[in-house]
């Protein structure tokens, strides 16, 4: 596992550094370290809430909510901050992250309690929370002059050249990586999306593994949704409309197996950042954002084409396809008895 | 070193390969193996886990192409691009990882890619549920055309893995340890089916790690070690010795070290025990240090009841006493916790996971004992991987590389340690040594003798009745759901246990 992985993420490295280099000789200082620091800036949330996808993917799952809850938390928090100036920002980020916890639960609740599958599940939640997010605010918009200023400024403040914002990113970096490599619960995630059935008899309750993967996607939303209303200064019902997708592309590009079970978070952090290059670039070499999305939707079709080819050469067909073709979480007891 | 017999000239191959070399990261699967398959004749291949002898049937069957050497069809170079190809030459297998669709129909299984069509070339599903039928009673095989494959025990699975192989017209039919998942009267069958196969000219190449049923049905054999072709001949003029020796290099004596351990006081207590349709007032005690077996015929519930005692299906009545005290297991992860482990059969399907590197399998049940405040520790989960992988004598190029590049026995080795590294107070084994080499084998014994000898308590499931003579203090058998009786140690004899197991008392 980890060595097709440490491979393809050189990959990524390599192929974002030539194209940071091809950027660069048509827009000279696209290169520049502030430039640079402004795309990893401008990428935090992006690379935020692939993570919490990664969580949930591991598993074999999908969470299509996070941009709709996204959007909820941070009508919330704007409504609730304009309406309350007096409420400390940790207290709020608190808040935030809470609500999208909850918003996360229900997803997790229904795939582990009710059966639903996950893309149905969050199918339906995506619109549900949208809903919700305009029932909030009976579709009127928070402006910057109802936030308060530590709400909208503490995020874009400067440390050592990053600002806050990118700094924020790379802790949940760290948190996540640590809790996906060296705790019970991350073990949980690779062994439940790996082979579920086995997961099971190893005592590992696949369920309640789900159930927190979508709760951890939601937190991480929730936070976003704070980041993403201070950064843009404005909350309405349709921000981050279709960013559901690029947390999806950010890990598929990185290599999270769509089948579950393999993975790292390096993989969806470069996922990310390619996006956020490809994205920070085209306009400045004047491209129009139609072509952007164009590009950004071949790349990941050449991305899960080298996942694809990737797996045959190491000429693991019988294996791996046995442990595709088998999703059964429980066992069906066998008729043999009867026999 | 190499023991190369004359092979009877009047027969010309029907297949050949020569030279056969096959590189994976890291191992040497094949390198330069020569094997000959003659018409109307058994070839067995033996080797240990490991040897290259899964590899060499996924060359012959075109999912694997070779780094070099030729394969000649009757006396023409072939090359297999795909499994298309080899079908086409006429060369068919059952692998040892079966691949069959859970949620597809019998008959769609056994002619998944070849299916009969109509003149609009569209499937021609009478044809098809008719020749099913037909290739499944030609086979003995009480299974229905129709029926869902995932309603199927394991070993109904794997007859329906033999009729799809059968079911392409085929000069060569491969059987990668077709008799693993079987008990004594199918394998009789299957025997029934290879002779038949003999007499209409096919060549047979047949894998076993049982030598009893390699002298009973093949007439020559291959040797294969670490890689490469030491030996071949007729078994005829070669002693079961000789080949041991050729393939481990050195010869084991397979003997079962069942040492005597003080039998103590009643650790599990099972009463009236019952399921809807599995199984049906299962009853028994087990105590410290002994080894229950539990012996019958494949889908006699065995697996079944082990399952219900472990938490993954839940009985409708009966009750668990552990060390005197009642529990109720809900999910395994009570079981495990209560003390109780259970080492499933399929252990492809529910044992490993294959895409995970050795250690983090092996250290799967245990997760919590390799934590230092929340934290997993590394250095202690490969400890504890290189611990049993020694003395299971795991052979792997690394613990880091994932269980699904290892061999099929080797894989067995990882979920076998993986459970023995949670010291249970009851472990049951369900066909322990189930694709598992003969060296390796005494190995697993001498573990579970080991273990007994500590104070644990073993249940062992197992069609083979070497095994369950040689290991069991307490033999209970299981016939259609229900216990058939109980056999103490000293009054264990084999025909009594069979027809027990068959009913015919
Ligand atoms: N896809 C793969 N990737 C890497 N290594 C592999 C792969 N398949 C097999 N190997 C290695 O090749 C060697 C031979 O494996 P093979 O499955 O042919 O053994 P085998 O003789 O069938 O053993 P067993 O009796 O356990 O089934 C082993 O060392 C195994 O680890
Ligand atoms: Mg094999």
């Amino acid at each position: 596992m980890s060595r097709i992985l440490k491979y393809r993420e050189l990959l990524l490295v390599a192929i974002i550094v030539v194209l940071i280099a091809v950027f660069s000789y048509r827009a000279p200082g696209f290169a520049s370290p502030e430039s640079l620091a402004n795309i990893f800036n401008d990428t935090s949330i992006l690379m935020i809430l692939a993570l919490g996808q990664m969580a949930v993917i591991l598993t074999r799952s999908i969470d299509l909510s996070v941009a709709a809850n996204l959007s909820f938390t941070g009508m919330a928090i704007a409504m609730m901050n304009a309406a309350f100036p007096q409420i400390p920002l940790p207290l709020l980020i608190a808040v935030a992250m809470s609500i999208g916890a909850l918003l996360g639960a229900i997803n997790g609740f229904m795939v582990w309690k009710i059966g639903i599958p996950s893309i149905v599940a969050t199918l339906g939640t995506l619109t549900i929370y949208r809903g919700m997010a305009f029932v909030l605010s009976g579709g009127a918009w928070v402006n910057q002059t109802q936030m308060t200023p530590s709400f909208l400024n503490t995020p874009r403040m400067s440390v050592l050249g990053l600002p806050l914002l990118g700094w924020m990113a790379i802790l949940v970096i760290a948190i996540i990586s640590l809790v996906f490599t060296r705790t019970v619960f991350g073990r949980a995630l690779y062994a439940t999306g790996g082979n579920p059935t086995a997961a099971l008899y190893a005592g590992i309750d696949v369920g309640r593994t789900r159930f927190f993967a979508f709760v951890l996607s939601g937190a991480l939303a929730g936070l976003c949704g704070y980041l993403w209303v201070s950064r843009y200064a404005v909350a309405y019902v349709d921000i981050a409309a279709g960013f559901e997708l690029d947390t999806v592309a950010a890990c598929v590009i990185g290599g999270i197996s769509t089948l579950g079970g393999i993975g790292s978070v390096g993989g969806a952090i470069l996922g990310a950042l390619f996006l956020g290059v490809i994205k920070n670039a085209l306009p400045v070499i004047n491209i129009s954002p139609f072509w952007q999305m164009a590009i950004s939707g071949f790349v990941i079709i050449v991305a899960v084409l080298f996942n694809a080819r990737q797996e045959k050469r190491k000429g693991r067909l019988i294996l791996r396809d046995a442990v595709k073709h088998q999703p059964a979480l429980t066992e069906t007891p066998a008729e043999g008895a009867a026999a | 070193m190499s023991v190369v017999q004359a092979v009877p000239e009047s027969q010309t191959p029907l297949l050949e390969m020569r030279g056969i070399s096959k590189s994976f990261p890291g191992v040497k699967a094949l390198d330069q193996v020569d094997v000959t398959l003659h018409p109307g004749t058994v070839t067995a291949l033996i080797g240990e886990n490991g040897a290259g002898k899964s590899t060499l049937v996924k060359i012959l069957t075109g999912i694997y192409q070779p780094d070099g050497g030729e394969i000649v069809v009757s006396g023409a170079p072939v090359h297999f691009a795909n499994a298309e190809a080899a079908i086409r030459s006429g060369i068919t297998a059952i692998h040892q990882e079966t691949v069959l669709f859970d949620e597809l129909s019998v008959a769609e299984n056994i002619f998944l890619g070849h299916a009969p069509r109509n003149r609009l070339g569209l499937v021609n599903w009478g044809a098809m549920n008719a020749r099913a039928a037909a290739l499944l009673t030609s086979i003995d095989a009480p299974i229905s055309p129709y029926t869902r494959l995932k309603d199927l025990s394991i070993a109904h699975r794997h007859l329906v893995a033999i009729a799809r192989a059968l079911s392409v017209e085929a000069r060569v039919v491969i059987m990668d340890e077709p008799t693993a998942a079987l008990s004594y009267k199918e394998v009789e069958d299957l025997f029934q089916i290879i002779e038949r196969l003999k007499r209409q000219g096919k060549a047979i190449l047949f894998i076993s790690h049982k030598f009893e049923e390699v002298y009973q049905i093949a007439d020559r054999f291959v040797v294969f070690r670490d890689g490469r072709s030491i030996g071949a001949g007729m078994l005829s003029q070669t002693g079961q010795d000789e080949i041991v020796r050729m393939m481990v290099g050195r010869s084991v004596e397979h003997v079962f070290p069942k040492v005597d351990v003080a039998i103590g006081s009643t650790v599990l207590n099972v009463s009236g025990y019952s399921h809807p349709t599995e199984f049906n007032e299962v009853s028994f005690d087990l105590r410290r240090g002994e080894i229950l077996g539990l012996y019958g015929l494949v889908g006699a519930g065995r697996s079944e009841f082990c399952q219900a005692l472990f938490g993954i299906t839940r009985p409708s009545a009966g009750t668990i006493e552990l060390e005197g005290r009642r529990i109720d297991i809900r999910s395994p992860a009570d079981a495990i916790a209560a003390g109780i482990v259970y080492v499933p059969e399929e252990r492809g399907r529910h044992g490993a996971v294959l895409q995970m590197p050795i250690f983090q399998n092996m250290s799967m049940a245990t997760l919590g004992s390799t934590t230092r405040v929340g934290f997993l520790h590394q250095a202690e989960e490969f400890a504890l991987a290189r611990r049993y992988a020694e003395r299971l004598d795991l052979r792997a190029a690394a613990l880091s590389v994932p269980v699904g590049t290892l061999s099929g026995g080797n894989q067995q080795k990882v979920v076998i340690g993986k459970w023995l590294a949670t010291r249970p107070k009851v472990i049951i084994l369900d066909e322990p040594t189930k694709g598992i080499d003969i060296g390796s084998k005494a190995a697993v014994h001498a573990f579970m003798s080991e273990l007994a000898g500590e104070g644990l308590s073993v249940i062992m499931v197992s069609s083979e009745l070497p095994e369950i003579l040689g290991m069991s203090d307490r033999v209970l058998v299981m016939r259609e759901g229900r216990m058939a009786g109980m056999w103490q140690r000293d009054g264990l004899d084999a025909e009594v246990l069979v027809r027990a197991a068959t009913g015919n008392m």
